[in-house]
């Protein structure tokens, strides 16, 4: 062909040309700016419009919160720094956030102690290792793990150590019994005798041992009660203790909701149902106003417990879903995997499905926490100072009686900011434990 | 064969009641049973007996006292010397009418913000993820606060709109007052009203509504009528007639016909006295919580629509961009409906949450359910037990509604799948 | 060691029922710590610095209390709670008194079963509208928007009010005092009304407080007072007489730096001698030390001298003493004798 070519065509080029670069308007800024921003009439309308509303709020925003008052002491000496300034806007008055930060943070808890919830928290970060980042973490940290819900609840109350070690004693009970008599016994009733056991131990026996032995050996750090917690600190200490107790009772709940047995199923379905009819301040009031007449004469503890308990079984609720997804999504050959090897339904539960059902839920289970979280901001309804409960306390300070937008900024920011990078965290998670189930 | 199925009934022992699987279900299930009502029973003989010790008895006749509080938003007629059940029921209408108002926005602005944060716009695609990830990642309860914030601080107070020269004006020719009370719009208003007929002395529905709506409904009837019609000319010869003037008119003509014998007219806003008098008044404490929830929740039902509209093969926008469609009736016609499919039933779940985080109107004065009967209620009369749990009753009510009903959609769209 | 102590603590509870409910005295001392109810926030009457301290007209009370009762002013557990639940927090138990500027009302005391043991503060619904609005009587605010407080008497007593004169009005009802104030200076209602103590201190703190007027009328009769259970006499008395202490302190002229002299040794007047303890056995009759009133006194000085620390008119809220001044000086403030 060439050949005939080279024949009937008087020039034909015989080397190649050097590569030209692309045209200008189609590389670098301006190229990317035009497949990105401006390609047809319709996305230019919407950048344009989209850039100025950035900038209009730039505008706006920028000189307000650029504003020289971190010294300031009261909502007056503000006034006079911003007045001399003599802005068109105002500016903020950041002295409220300077002078409150430590208490937005921590409550009432005593600054001296600052160091234990920092400390709970990070020790959180170690014990959820062997969970999230299990391949920089020794496997054994997972002990460690067991026994943080102990170690965190003595950091934060503090008082003697052994209150800690006497509470773990009654799990050591029911894993002894259960190792023990499971070899004479049916593992089901083995259980059963464990827990009792372990019952009256925490009721009858605990006390009285902690005490006496805190008074033969007084070790311990100071006590704080619970009205000392706030802030965020409240925060996390509700949301966190509501999440890790939800787990097994959601679990629980997500097995009974599937099992065969009619009555537990309607019992696990209409606590679900109801639980999750019905809007978490309501459940709020209950702990506030109506626990203490659901419970016997006389009882009474403490609102945080109350609200603890109430926001679990909130949790539980939602975790029950989110488990019952993750059984949802194994595929039907696991559980049929399991009964041919002949493992009972415990068995099977505990060695087959749950291990696989978790690890498919960890994202929701996130992001059930991340909602929990955000929650807790409900209880400032029932006169509890979380974030924007002490905002309203603040404000009632006669210095900073008038501060509105810098102390909601501030909490916003640090909600952000928490929510945030866990939300990421959850989709990294998810990205990572895709085992190819789909 | 006999022998298999008969188990010798003569060797039951109590063991078996552990031991044997059929039994075995049987026994723990009792026992879960008596659990559960030994638990109950002990909550309630405690109830009692607190009850007992404070003096009070469990009783629901503080619903008939005079609630003696006012509500300044009332979908139904209702003063301070109405009964406190009256009140929790204006409660209750408010409750539904910002949770249908937040469903709707929600929707509408989710749905817009899921497909554009999948624009090839960089510039939109970034703004509106960074207005999701705001609104998903900070409380619902500042939302709302802000939001009631932001009406208060920067809107002109009705003030600002009297004198020579005002600071602030009326909009579209003088019939919509925005101001940081709330908004002030025209009224619909009848000069030869038809009356109103009393539902069980609960509240009135409106002659003229009721007429409004019977005649669009038949106008609807009719138009599509004409519109099978036309499909059928279509069918038939393949030319489709031009019908959308004769549509049009038979929902309008007979409208305006009865919009005319009614004496229809607008009532415009007027500054009067403190306020603007006239005209239907949107509170801000509803605006404030309607705007905060139906953009935290459309934070979150943009998320489900971007999952739903990734969870779409892309061979579809393929398939459609080779028949020549273009982007936006590919979006439209091809890619949403089947969407649709994947994002209901996280839809359904957000609108429960919208109704559900409602309950914090109280956080800007809105009168809901749980601010009247949970609130106000249960202040002045101290029936905390009563009050509590008639209000949870009546959230459950609601969410059991709302799942219900969109379940029953859930099924329909699901019936034209494959 | 939570779960622990909280299992304990529920069948402990559980088992010695009843007994708890009548002898608050006791458990009091037992706890070695005042459980005191108070209002979340309130500029003057109850709000924690920046320490965490609580501080205030209403708090000054539970710190007199809590140093008659244990000899210790800072042995105060305060328990902070909203209009709705400062009654059930009493009335199950949680909290021993309640000091939250709490309105005594008949219905509170029969109906709810509460004992008021006195009045702290004497107040009265009022209005404040902004100057400009030319008004200068409540009984010109037909049609007005009128903030309020949500969960108090002041709802009822403004809907009284304006059914009696016969006027209109749009109630904007408000959670707490702070947002109401941020709605009426903007201007979303023309009117904020609540106790006029509240106005006076909302006033104090806007940046130019002579644009805005309170209105002659006042409305209702808002005695404030601190309130214990019905049912627990003993423990009512106590509060009731501590109050009356620092009351009648300020009437006989005791204050925090001379009660250390007046009750070092017995004077020459006998019913300070009684009251501090130095004659008779006034603390033994309430189950109390004898010092009991000594201690009341010097936790925060005599009312006159928590008013004028707290409320009074060298504070930023500037409340003067009105009705709230000693009845020899006109005012309100009686306290039966110490004998």
């Amino acid at each position: 062909m060439s050949d005939t070519h080279a024949e009937t065509v008087s020039y034909v080029r015989e080397t190649m040309l050097p590569q030209q670069e692309p045209p200008a308007s189609t590389v670098g800024p301006v190229g990317w700016a035009k497949t990105n921003l401006f390609s047809g009439w319709f996305n230019t309308v919407l950048s344009v419009l989209s850039g100025i509303f950035i900038l209009w709020l730039a505008y706006r925003l920028l000189p307000w919160i650029i504003s020289p008052t971190w010294q300031a002491t009261s909502l007056n000496e503000c006034r006079e720094i911003i007045g001399a300034l003599n802005k068109p806007h105002g500016g903020a008055c950041w002295g409220v956030i300077s002078e409150r930060w430590k208490q937005l943070m921590f409550g009432f808890y005593p600054p001296e102690h600052y160091w234990r919830p920092v400390l709970s928290l990070i020790l959180l970060l170690v014990a959820l290792g062997p969970l999230l980042f299990r391949h920089l973490v020794p496997a054994k940290v997972i002990y460690f793990s067991m026994l943080y819900p102990f170690i965190a609840a003595w950091l934060l109350w503090g008082g003697t150590i052994w209150n800690p070690i006497v509470a773990i004693l009654g799990f050591v009970i029911i894993a002894l019994s259960l190792k023990f008599l499971t070899s004479v016994l049916n593992p089901a009733l083995a259980l059963i005798i464990g827990v009792l056991l372990a019952v009256i131990w925490w009721v009858a026996l605990a006390g009285p041992v902690a005490g006496g032995l805190s008074a033969v050996l007084p070790i311990g750090i100071e006590a704080i009660a619970s009205r000392q917690f706030g802030g965020f600190m409240l925060s996390i200490t509700i949301g966190v203790t509501a999440i890790l107790c939800s787990l097994p009772i959601g679990i629980l709940l997500a097995l009974g909701r599937q099992s065969d047995l009619l009555l537990v199923k309607a019992m696990c379905v209409g606590f679900i149902e109801f639980i999750r009819g019905v809007p978490l301040i309501t459940l709020l009031f209950v702990a506030s106003v109506l626990l203490n007449i659901f419970l016997p004469p006389g009882t009474n503890f403490d609102i945080i417990l109350r609200v603890i308990i109430m926001v679990t079984l909130f949790a539980s609720a939602y975790m029950a879903e989110v488990v019952r997804g993750g059984l949802a999504a194994l595929p039907k050959g696991q559980y049929e995997g399991a009964d041919s090897l002949g493992l009972d339904y415990w068995q099977s539960q505990r060695l087959i499905i749950m291990p696989q059902a978790l690890k498919i839920s960890i994202p929701g289970i996130v992001s059930t926490f991340i909602g929990v979280f955000k929650d807790t901001t409900l209880v400032s309804i029932i006169s509890m100072f979380d974030p924007i409960g002490l905002s309203n306390a603040i404000r009632a300070d006669t210095a900073w009686n008038g501060v509105y937008w810098e102390l909601f900024i501030f909490i916003g920011l640090v909600f952000f900011i928490f929510c945030f990078s866990m939300s990421r965290y959850s989709m990294y998670l998810e990205r990572r434990l895709q085992t190819g189930h789909r | 064969m006999t022998t298999l199925t008969d188990p010798p009934s003569e060797s039951f022992r109590l063991s078996m009641l552990i031991y044997d699987t059929r039994y075995r279900a049987i026994t723990f299930q009792i026992i879960a049973l008596i659990c559960f009502l030994l638990f109950f029973g002990w909550l309630i003989s405690n109830t009692a007996q607190n009850l007992a010790d404070l003096g009070k008895e469990p009783s629901f006749g503080f619903l008939m006292e005079p609630a003696g509080y006012d509500i300044n938003q009332r979908l139904i007629d209702y003063n301070n010397q109405d009964s406190h059940l009256r009140a929790a029921f204006v409660g209750l209408l408010n409750t539904l009418l910002v949770a249908v108002l937040g469903c709707i926005t929600a929707t509408v602005i989710g749905v817009i913000v899921g497909v554009l944060r999948l624009s090839s716009n960089w510039l939109v695609a970034r703004l509106m993820a960074v207005y999701v990830e705001m609104f998903r990642n900070v409380p619902v309860l500042m939302w709302i606060v802000l939001c009631m914030a932001i009406l208060i601080e920067s809107l002109p107070n009705p003030r600002a709109f009297r004198g020579e020269n005002p600071e602030a004006s009326m909009l579209l020719f003088d019939s919509v007052a925005i101001t940081n009370r709330g908004v002030y719009i025209p009224e619909p208003l009848f000069s030869r009203s038809l009356g109103d007929i009393p539902v069980g002395n609960l509240f009135n529905i409106s002659l003229d509504l009721i007429a409004i709506l019977i005649v669009l409904a038949i106008g609807f009837y009719v138009s599509h009528r004409i519109k099978l019609k036309a499909d059928a000319t279509q069918e038939a010869t393949g030319v489709r007639p031009k019908t959308w003037y004769m549509r049009l008119g038979v929902i309008l003509v007979p409208l305006a016909a009865l919009l005319v014998i009614l004496g229809f007219h607008l009532g415009y806003p007027e500054l009067s006295g403190f306020n603007f008098a006239g005209g239907t008044h949107l509170r801000n404490s509803l605006i404030a919580l309607w705007l905060a929830l139906s953009l935290y929740t459309a934070a979150f039902i943009a998320e489900n629509v971007r999952a739903g509209i990734l969870a779409i093969s892309k061979g579809q926008t393929e398939a459609a961009s080779a028949l020549g469609l273009r982007p936006s009736i590919t979006m439209r016609l091809v890619i949403l409906p089947q969407a649709l499919r994947v994002i209901i039933p996280p839809l359904i779940s957000q609108y429960l949450n919208l109704t559900k985080n409602s309950s914090l109107a109280i956080a800007v004065g809105y009168m809901d359910i749980t601010g009247t009967l949970m609130g106000i209620t249960l202040n002045q009369t101290g029936r905390e037990l009563e009050t509590v749990l008639l209000g949870m009753l009546i959230y459950l009510a609601i969410s059991l509604a709302i799942s219900g009903a969109m379940n029953f959609y859930n099924s329909r769209v699901k019936l034209v799948e494959r | 060691m939570k779960k622990s102590v909280f299992l304990g603590a529920l069948t402990v509870a559980g088992l010695v029922a009843g007994a708890s409910a009548a002898a608050t005295l006791d458990d009091v001392k037992a706890r070695g710590k005042l459980n005191c109810g108070v209002s979340t926030g309130l500029a003057g009457f109850s709000a924690p610095d920046a320490n965490g301290e609580w501080g205030g007209f209403d708090v000054a009370v539970c710190r007199a209390v809590a140093a008659a009762v244990l000899g210790d002013a800072s042995a105060v557990e305060f328990v902070s709670t909203t209009g709705k639940t400062r009654f059930t927090a009493l009335s199950s138990g949680e909290i021993d008194m309640l000091a939250r500027n709490t309105t005594w009302t008949l219905s509170r005391d029969v109906d709810l079963k509460f004992t008021f043991t006195g009045v702290n503060y004497y107040d009265g619904q009022g209005f404040m509208v902004p100057k400009e609005l030319g008004v200068s009587s409540a009984k010109e605010l037909d049609g007005a928007t009128v903030c309020i407080q949500t969960g108090t008497t002041t709802e009822l007593n403004l809907a009284d009010y304006f059914r009696k004169n016969g006027m209109s009005y749009e109630p904007v009802p408000i959670e707490t005092n702070a947002e109401a104030q941020q709605q009426y200076l903007a201007g979303a209602c023309d009117v904020y009304t609540t106790d006029a103590s509240g106005l006076a201190a909302t006033r104090a703190t806007f940046e130019t407080p002579a644009d805005h007027v309170i209105l002659p009328e006042i409305i209702s009769k808002e005695p404030l007072g601190p309130l214990v259970r019905h049912g627990d006499d003993e423990w009512g008395d106590i509060v009731r007489w501590t109050l009356y202490a620092l009351v009648a302190a300020e009437e006989m002229g005791i204050t925090s730096t001379n009660v250390g002299d007046l009750s070092a040794a017995a004077g020459d007047n006998p019913e300070i001698n009684r009251m501090l303890g130095t004659e008779g056995n006034l603390g033994e009759m309430l189950g109390l030390e004898a010092d009991w009133a000594v201690n009341a006194i010097s936790a925060g000085g005599n009312y006159g001298e928590i008013f004028a620390k707290n409320i009074g008119e060298e504070t930023p809220i500037g409340l003067s003493r009105g009705l709230n001044a000693q009845w020899t000086d006109g005012g309100l403030m009686y306290s039966p004798p110490f004998r």
